[in-house]
Protein backbone atom coordinates (compact mmCIF):
# COMPACT_ATOMS: atom_id res chain seq x y z
CA UNK A 1 0.00 0.00 0.00
CA UNK A 2 1.57 2.99 -0.98
CA UNK A 3 -0.06 4.98 1.58
CA UNK A 4 2.43 3.30 4.37
CA UNK A 5 5.76 4.09 2.87
CA UNK A 6 7.32 5.84 5.55
CA UNK A 7 10.11 7.83 2.88
CA UNK A 8 6.56 9.55 1.61
CA UNK A 9 5.75 11.27 4.58
CA UNK A 10 8.38 13.93 4.46
CA UNK A 11 7.30 15.54 1.35
CA UNK A 12 3.64 15.18 2.09
CA UNK A 13 4.18 16.97 5.12
CA UNK A 14 5.91 19.43 4.41
CA UNK A 15 3.55 20.26 1.41
CA UNK A 16 0.35 20.00 3.58
CA UNK A 17 1.88 22.68 6.00
CA UNK A 18 2.86 24.82 2.85
CA UNK A 19 -0.13 24.88 1.33
CA UNK A 20 -2.23 24.56 4.22
CA UNK A 21 -0.86 27.64 5.76
CA UNK A 22 -1.08 29.61 2.47
CA UNK A 23 -4.51 28.84 2.17
CA UNK A 24 -5.42 29.41 5.94
CA UNK A 25 -3.35 33.61 4.97
CA UNK A 26 -5.65 33.38 2.15
CA UNK A 27 -9.15 32.63 3.61
CA UNK A 28 -8.15 34.38 7.09
CA UNK A 29 -7.00 37.45 5.41
CA UNK A 30 -8.67 38.16 1.93
CA UNK A 31 -11.63 35.84 1.04
CA UNK A 32 -13.40 35.60 4.11
CA UNK A 33 -13.53 39.46 5.24
CA UNK A 34 -14.62 39.86 1.90
CA UNK A 35 -17.41 37.60 1.83
CA UNK A 36 -18.22 38.94 5.86
CA UNK A 37 -18.24 42.14 4.59
CA UNK A 38 -20.79 41.83 1.57
CA UNK A 39 -23.15 39.96 3.63
CA UNK A 40 -23.34 42.08 6.44
CA UNK A 41 -23.76 44.53 4.22
CA UNK A 42 -26.38 42.70 2.34
CA UNK A 43 -27.98 42.35 6.08
CA UNK A 44 -27.55 46.09 6.95
CA UNK A 45 -29.13 46.79 4.06
CA UNK A 46 -31.86 44.15 4.81
CA UNK A 47 -32.53 45.57 8.31
CA UNK A 48 -32.40 49.31 6.63
CA UNK A 49 -35.65 48.49 4.34
CA UNK A 50 -37.66 46.29 7.28
CA UNK A 51 -36.92 49.51 9.24
CA UNK A 52 -38.14 51.71 6.84
CA UNK A 53 -40.93 49.58 5.89
CA UNK A 54 -42.13 49.83 9.22
CA UNK A 55 -41.87 53.53 9.69
CA UNK A 56 -44.14 53.79 6.91
CA UNK A 57 -46.54 51.26 8.47
CA UNK A 58 -46.51 53.51 10.99
CA UNK A 59 -47.01 56.57 9.21
CA UNK A 60 -50.22 54.80 7.68
CA UNK A 61 -51.32 53.59 10.75
CA UNK A 62 -51.38 57.02 12.23
CA UNK A 63 -52.99 58.80 8.97
CA UNK A 64 -55.83 55.96 9.43
CA UNK A 65 -56.25 56.81 13.22
CA UNK A 66 -56.40 60.53 11.81
CA UNK A 67 -59.11 59.84 9.48
CA UNK A 68 -61.35 57.57 11.60
CA UNK A 69 -61.00 60.38 14.66
CA UNK A 70 -62.53 62.70 11.67
CA UNK A 71 -64.80 60.53 10.74
CA UNK A 72 -66.23 60.01 14.36
CA UNK A 73 -66.09 63.45 15.17
CA UNK A 74 -68.38 64.49 11.51
CA UNK A 75 -70.65 61.34 12.83
CA UNK A 76 -71.01 62.95 17.01
CA UNK A 77 -71.55 66.16 14.82
CA UNK A 78 -73.78 65.41 12.84
CA UNK A 79 -75.97 63.64 16.00
CA UNK A 80 -75.87 66.98 17.45
CA UNK A 81 -77.37 68.55 14.92
CA UNK A 82 -79.75 66.43 14.40
CA UNK A 83 -81.08 65.93 17.89
CA UNK A 84 -80.99 69.85 18.23
CA UNK A 85 -83.10 70.41 14.97
CA UNK A 86 -85.67 67.33 16.43
CA UNK A 87 -86.06 68.75 19.51
CA UNK A 88 -86.75 71.65 18.37
CA UNK A 89 -89.34 70.78 15.81
CA UNK A 90 -90.65 68.94 18.72
CA UNK A 91 -90.73 72.07 20.99
CA UNK A 92 -92.30 74.16 17.96
CA UNK A 93 -95.01 71.10 17.19
CA UNK A 94 -96.24 71.34 21.00
CA UNK A 95 -96.29 74.79 21.08
CA UNK A 96 -98.64 75.43 17.49
CA UNK A 97 -100.49 72.17 19.52
CA UNK A 98 -101.46 74.23 22.33
CA UNK A 99 -102.51 76.89 20.21
CA UNK A 100 -104.54 74.91 18.00
CA UNK A 101 -106.01 73.61 21.46
CA UNK A 102 -106.77 77.29 23.05
CA UNK A 103 -108.24 78.40 19.44
CA UNK A 104 -110.59 75.35 19.28
CA UNK A 105 -112.20 75.30 22.45
CA UNK A 106 -112.67 79.50 22.38
CA UNK A 107 -114.49 78.25 19.09
CA UNK A 108 -116.28 75.89 20.90
CA UNK A 109 -117.40 77.74 23.65
CA UNK A 110 -118.68 80.27 21.49
CA UNK A 111 -120.87 77.66 19.64
CA UNK A 112 -121.83 76.55 22.79
CA UNK A 113 -123.02 79.55 24.15
CA UNK A 114 -124.15 80.50 20.58
CA UNK A 115 -126.48 77.33 20.63
CA UNK A 116 -127.82 78.06 24.19
CA UNK A 117 -129.23 81.15 23.08
CA UNK A 118 -130.45 79.60 19.97
CA UNK A 119 -132.12 77.23 22.20
CA UNK A 120 -133.74 80.36 24.79
CA UNK A 121 -134.93 81.88 21.48
CA UNK A 122 -136.47 78.92 20.35
CA UNK A 123 -138.09 77.91 23.70
CA UNK A 124 -139.63 81.11 23.80
CA UNK A 125 -141.26 81.32 20.30
CA UNK A 126 -142.52 77.89 21.44
CA UNK A 127 -144.16 79.73 24.38
CA UNK A 128 -146.04 82.29 21.75
CA UNK A 129 -146.75 79.64 18.98
CA UNK A 130 -148.61 77.57 21.67
CA UNK A 131 -150.48 79.97 23.24
CA UNK A 132 -151.68 81.48 19.99
CA UNK A 133 -152.87 77.79 19.09
CA UNK A 134 -154.05 77.16 22.42
CA UNK A 135 -156.26 80.20 22.09
CA UNK A 136 -157.30 79.78 18.47
CA UNK A 137 -158.32 75.40 19.34
CA UNK A 138 -160.05 76.32 22.56
CA UNK A 139 -162.20 78.81 20.59
CA UNK A 140 -162.70 76.47 17.82
CA UNK A 141 -163.45 73.73 20.05
CA UNK A 142 -165.75 75.43 23.04
CA UNK A 143 -167.36 78.13 20.37
CA UNK A 144 -166.20 81.14 22.78
CA UNK A 145 -163.23 82.90 22.69
CA UNK A 146 -160.65 82.44 26.03
CA UNK A 147 -158.48 85.64 27.00
CA UNK A 148 -154.71 85.53 26.28
CA UNK A 149 -153.71 85.57 29.43
CA UNK A 150 -155.80 81.91 29.88
CA UNK A 151 -154.55 80.29 27.64
CA UNK A 152 -150.96 81.51 28.37
CA UNK A 153 -151.75 80.34 32.08
CA UNK A 154 -152.15 76.78 30.26
CA UNK A 155 -149.38 76.74 28.29
CA UNK A 156 -146.93 77.58 30.98
CA UNK A 157 -148.24 74.99 33.14
CA UNK A 158 -147.92 72.48 30.49
CA UNK A 159 -144.19 73.47 29.50
CA UNK A 160 -143.72 73.82 33.54
CA UNK A 161 -144.96 70.32 34.15
CA UNK A 162 -143.01 69.06 31.06
CA UNK A 163 -139.56 70.60 32.49
CA UNK A 164 -139.96 69.65 35.80
CA UNK B 1 5.92 -2.73 -12.84
CA UNK B 2 3.13 -2.36 -15.44
CA UNK B 3 1.06 -4.77 -13.69
CA UNK B 4 1.42 -2.67 -10.87
CA UNK B 5 1.06 0.37 -13.23
CA UNK B 6 -2.31 -0.52 -13.38
CA UNK B 7 -3.15 -2.13 -10.06
CA UNK B 8 -5.63 -0.41 -7.64
CA UNK B 9 -3.55 0.91 -5.58
CA UNK B 10 -0.94 2.45 -8.07
CA UNK B 11 -3.15 5.55 -8.14
CA UNK B 12 -2.39 6.52 -4.34
CA UNK B 13 1.80 6.20 -5.32
CA UNK B 14 3.39 9.07 -4.58
CA UNK B 15 5.64 10.60 -7.86
CA UNK B 16 8.37 12.73 -7.50
CA UNK B 17 7.97 15.74 -10.19
CA UNK B 18 10.83 18.05 -8.59
CA UNK B 19 13.63 16.37 -6.24
CA UNK B 20 13.96 18.59 -3.88
CA UNK B 21 16.14 18.91 -0.15
CA UNK B 22 16.09 21.22 2.59
CA UNK B 23 19.12 19.87 4.19
CA UNK B 24 18.60 15.91 5.31
CA UNK B 25 14.83 15.92 4.54
CA UNK B 26 13.42 15.15 1.48
CA UNK B 27 10.97 18.12 0.54
CA UNK B 28 10.76 16.92 -3.19
CA UNK B 29 7.33 18.27 -4.68
CA UNK B 30 5.76 15.49 -5.99
CA UNK B 31 2.24 14.68 -7.72
CA UNK B 32 0.89 14.69 -4.12
CA UNK B 33 1.84 18.57 -3.19
CA UNK B 34 0.90 19.27 -7.00
CA UNK B 35 -2.85 18.70 -6.11
CA UNK B 36 -2.72 20.46 -3.14
CA UNK B 37 -1.12 23.65 -4.51
CA UNK B 38 -4.04 22.99 -7.38
CA UNK B 39 -6.47 23.09 -4.17
CA UNK B 40 -4.95 26.43 -2.80
CA UNK B 41 -4.80 28.32 -6.20
CA UNK B 42 -8.78 26.75 -6.83
CA UNK B 43 -9.88 27.71 -3.92
CA UNK B 44 -8.52 31.48 -3.38
CA UNK B 45 -9.82 31.82 -6.79
CA UNK B 46 -12.76 30.57 -6.50
CA UNK B 47 -13.80 32.82 -3.42
CA UNK B 48 -11.62 35.65 -4.94
CA UNK B 49 -12.52 35.94 -8.48
CA UNK B 50 -16.36 34.72 -7.21
CA UNK B 51 -16.61 37.83 -4.50
CA UNK B 52 -14.76 40.49 -7.48
CA UNK B 53 -18.13 42.24 -8.24
CA UNK B 54 -19.45 41.96 -4.38
CA UNK B 55 -23.14 42.53 -5.99
CA UNK B 56 -25.86 43.01 -3.65
CA UNK B 57 -27.86 40.52 -5.42
CA UNK B 58 -25.27 37.77 -6.04
CA UNK B 59 -24.77 35.93 -9.43
CA UNK B 60 -24.43 32.18 -9.45
CA UNK B 61 -20.70 32.31 -8.51
CA UNK B 62 -20.55 34.27 -6.13
CA UNK B 63 -24.24 32.64 -4.24
CA UNK B 64 -21.72 29.66 -4.39
CA UNK B 65 -18.90 31.33 -2.36
CA UNK B 66 -21.46 33.08 -0.01
CA UNK B 67 -23.26 29.31 0.18
CA UNK B 68 -19.68 28.15 1.44
CA UNK B 69 -19.35 30.83 3.60
CA UNK B 70 -22.69 30.69 5.22
CA UNK B 71 -22.18 27.00 5.46
CA UNK B 72 -19.13 26.33 7.02
CA UNK B 73 -20.17 29.70 9.61
CA UNK B 74 -23.62 28.31 10.11
CA UNK B 75 -22.01 24.89 11.49
CA UNK B 76 -19.56 26.66 13.67
CA UNK B 77 -22.71 28.60 15.17
CA UNK B 78 -24.69 25.78 15.57
CA UNK B 79 -22.01 23.75 17.05
CA UNK B 80 -19.88 26.08 19.16
CA UNK B 81 -21.65 28.95 19.37
CA UNK B 82 -21.17 32.87 19.15
CA UNK B 83 -17.67 31.69 21.11
CA UNK B 84 -16.35 29.78 17.86
CA UNK B 85 -16.22 32.52 15.51
CA UNK B 86 -12.43 32.96 16.17
CA UNK B 87 -11.88 29.39 14.89
CA UNK B 88 -13.86 30.19 11.68
CA UNK B 89 -10.95 31.35 9.68
CA UNK B 90 -9.13 28.15 10.66
CA UNK B 91 -12.00 25.50 10.67
CA UNK B 92 -13.00 26.92 6.83
CA UNK B 93 -9.73 26.31 5.36
CA UNK B 94 -9.96 23.07 6.64
CA UNK B 95 -13.14 22.26 5.11
CA UNK B 96 -12.67 23.37 1.83
CA UNK B 97 -9.03 22.01 1.67
CA UNK B 98 -10.58 18.68 2.25
CA UNK B 99 -13.76 19.26 -0.02
CA UNK B 100 -11.22 20.41 -3.06
CA UNK B 101 -8.79 17.94 -2.17
CA UNK B 102 -11.71 15.29 -2.49
CA UNK B 103 -13.51 16.27 -5.37
CA UNK B 104 -10.10 17.02 -7.54
CA UNK B 105 -9.60 13.56 -6.98
CA UNK B 106 -12.91 12.47 -8.47
CA UNK B 107 -11.51 13.71 -12.01
CA UNK B 108 -9.96 10.04 -13.46
CA UNK B 109 -6.10 10.58 -13.48
CA UNK B 110 -5.69 12.84 -11.11
CA UNK B 111 -4.51 12.19 -7.37
CA UNK B 112 -6.41 12.00 -4.30
CA UNK B 113 -3.89 13.59 -1.28
CA UNK B 114 -6.63 12.97 1.41
CA UNK B 115 -6.59 9.49 0.78
CA UNK B 116 -2.88 9.28 2.22
CA UNK B 117 -3.25 9.01 5.63
CA UNK B 118 0.01 10.68 6.75
CA UNK B 119 -2.25 13.74 5.46
CA UNK B 120 -5.12 13.37 6.98
CA UNK B 121 -3.51 12.27 10.23
CA UNK B 122 -1.56 15.31 10.11
CA UNK B 123 -4.71 17.81 9.49
CA UNK B 124 -6.18 15.79 12.67
CA UNK B 125 -3.61 15.82 14.71
CA UNK B 126 -3.20 19.45 14.38
CA UNK B 127 -6.91 19.87 15.57
CA UNK B 128 -6.28 17.20 18.49
CA UNK B 129 -3.43 19.12 19.79
CA UNK B 130 -5.08 22.35 19.18
CA UNK B 131 -8.39 22.06 20.56
CA UNK B 132 -6.18 20.50 23.68
CA UNK B 133 -4.06 23.46 24.07
CA UNK B 134 -7.66 25.31 23.44
CA UNK B 135 -9.14 23.99 26.65
CA UNK B 136 -5.88 24.34 28.64
CA UNK B 137 -5.77 27.60 28.23
CA UNK B 138 -9.71 28.34 28.55
CA UNK B 139 -10.08 26.38 31.90
CA UNK B 140 -6.51 25.76 32.99
CA UNK B 141 -6.67 22.18 34.98
CA UNK B 142 -10.05 22.40 35.47
CA UNK B 143 -9.79 21.12 31.83
CA UNK B 144 -9.31 17.31 33.39
CA UNK B 145 -12.92 17.43 34.34
CA UNK B 146 -13.69 16.87 30.99
CA UNK B 147 -12.72 13.31 31.64
CA UNK B 148 -15.53 12.71 34.33
CA UNK B 149 -18.53 12.21 32.70
CA UNK B 150 -21.07 14.23 34.53
CA UNK B 151 -24.18 12.55 36.72
CA UNK B 152 -22.25 9.11 36.95
CA UNK B 153 -22.22 8.09 40.70
CA UNK B 154 -18.18 8.10 42.38
CA UNK B 155 -18.41 3.88 42.28
CA UNK B 156 -17.58 4.23 38.23
CA UNK B 157 -15.50 6.77 38.05
CA UNK B 158 -12.53 3.82 38.17
CA UNK B 159 -14.08 2.78 35.31
CA UNK B 160 -15.89 5.82 33.21
CA UNK B 161 -12.45 7.84 33.22
CA UNK B 162 -10.08 5.53 31.41
CA UNK B 163 -12.99 4.66 29.20
CA UNK B 164 -13.15 8.83 28.35
CA UNK B 165 -9.36 9.45 28.53
CA UNK B 166 -8.90 6.55 25.65
CA UNK B 167 -12.33 7.86 23.69
CA UNK B 168 -10.21 10.81 23.70
CA UNK B 169 -6.40 10.30 22.52
CA UNK B 170 -8.29 7.98 20.11
CA UNK B 171 -10.08 11.17 18.22
CA UNK B 172 -7.09 11.86 15.96
CA UNK B 173 -6.81 8.25 15.00
CA UNK B 174 -10.36 7.75 14.12
CA UNK B 175 -10.79 11.28 12.68
CA UNK B 176 -8.00 10.79 10.04
CA UNK B 177 -8.76 7.34 9.52
CA UNK B 178 -12.58 8.18 8.88
CA UNK B 179 -11.48 10.08 5.90
CA UNK B 180 -8.42 7.86 4.64
CA UNK B 181 -10.16 5.01 4.51
CA UNK B 182 -13.50 6.55 2.80
CA UNK B 183 -11.70 7.76 0.39
CA UNK B 184 -8.88 4.76 -0.33
CA UNK B 185 -11.50 2.56 -0.18
CA UNK B 186 -13.76 3.97 -2.84
CA UNK B 187 -11.45 4.93 -5.28
CA UNK B 188 -9.92 1.44 -4.95
CA UNK B 189 -13.50 0.11 -5.36
CA UNK B 190 -14.03 2.22 -8.42
CA UNK B 191 -10.49 1.41 -10.21
CA UNK B 192 -11.45 -2.69 -9.10
CA UNK B 193 -14.45 -2.22 -11.41
CA UNK B 194 -12.90 -0.22 -14.04
CA UNK B 195 -10.47 -2.81 -14.32
CA UNK B 196 -13.63 -5.49 -14.87
CA UNK B 197 -15.23 -3.45 -17.84
CA UNK B 198 -11.69 -3.89 -19.59
CA UNK B 199 -11.06 -7.47 -18.70
CA UNK B 200 -15.04 -8.53 -19.66
CA UNK B 201 -15.07 -6.73 -22.64
CA UNK B 202 -18.21 -4.73 -24.75
CA UNK B 203 -20.61 -6.69 -23.57
CA UNK B 204 -19.77 -7.92 -20.38
CA UNK B 205 -18.20 -4.49 -19.68
CA UNK B 206 -22.30 -3.07 -19.57
CA UNK B 207 -22.64 -4.46 -15.84
CA UNK B 208 -19.32 -2.66 -13.96
CA UNK B 209 -19.90 0.01 -16.11
CA UNK B 210 -23.19 0.80 -15.34
CA UNK B 211 -21.56 0.06 -11.69
CA UNK B 212 -18.77 2.43 -12.10
CA UNK B 213 -21.48 5.49 -13.17
CA UNK B 214 -23.07 4.49 -9.69
CA UNK B 215 -20.27 4.34 -8.07
CA UNK B 216 -19.11 8.11 -9.28
CA UNK B 217 -22.24 9.15 -8.25
CA UNK B 218 -21.58 8.01 -4.69
CA UNK B 219 -17.86 8.54 -4.30
CA UNK B 220 -18.85 12.73 -5.41
CA UNK B 221 -21.56 12.49 -2.28
CA UNK B 222 -18.86 10.62 -0.08
CA UNK B 223 -16.26 13.23 -0.82
CA UNK B 224 -18.77 16.25 0.39
CA UNK B 225 -19.72 14.11 3.13
CA UNK B 226 -16.37 13.14 4.78
CA UNK B 227 -15.53 16.73 4.42
CA UNK B 228 -18.46 17.70 6.18
CA UNK B 229 -17.86 14.70 8.69
CA UNK B 230 -13.81 16.16 9.72
CA UNK B 231 -15.37 19.75 9.80
CA UNK B 232 -18.34 19.44 12.25
CA UNK B 233 -16.04 16.97 14.20
CA UNK B 234 -13.53 19.68 14.28
CA UNK B 235 -16.80 22.12 15.82
CA UNK B 236 -16.96 19.54 18.14
CA UNK B 237 -13.93 18.89 19.55
CA UNK B 238 -14.08 23.42 19.75
CA UNK B 239 -17.15 22.86 21.69
CA UNK B 240 -15.63 20.34 23.79
CA UNK B 241 -12.98 21.95 25.10
CA UNK B 242 -14.67 25.53 25.34
CA UNK B 243 -17.78 24.12 27.31
CA UNK B 244 -16.71 21.45 28.76
CA UNK B 245 -19.30 18.43 27.92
Amino acid sequence: MPQLDPSTFAPQLFWLVVTFVLLYLAMWKIALPKIGSILQDRQERIDDDLEKAEKLKQDAEAVREAYEKTVAEGRNKAQDTIRAASEKMAAEAASQHAALTEKLNAQTAEAEARIDAAKEQALANIRTVATDVTQAAAGKLIGREISEADAEKAVASVLDEERH
Amino acid sequence: MAAEGHGPLAQFEIKTLIPLKMGEIDVSFTNSALFMSLTLVLVTLFLVLGMRQRALIPGRWQSMAEMSYEFVANLLRDTVGNEGRKYFPFVFTLFMFILFGNMLGMIPYSFTFTSHVIVTFAMALTVFVGVTILGFVKHGLHFFSFFVPPGVSVVLWPLMIPIEIISYLSRPISLSVRLFANLTAGHTMLKVFAGFIISLGVVGGVLPFAFVVALTGLELLIAFLQAYVFTILTCFYINDALHLH
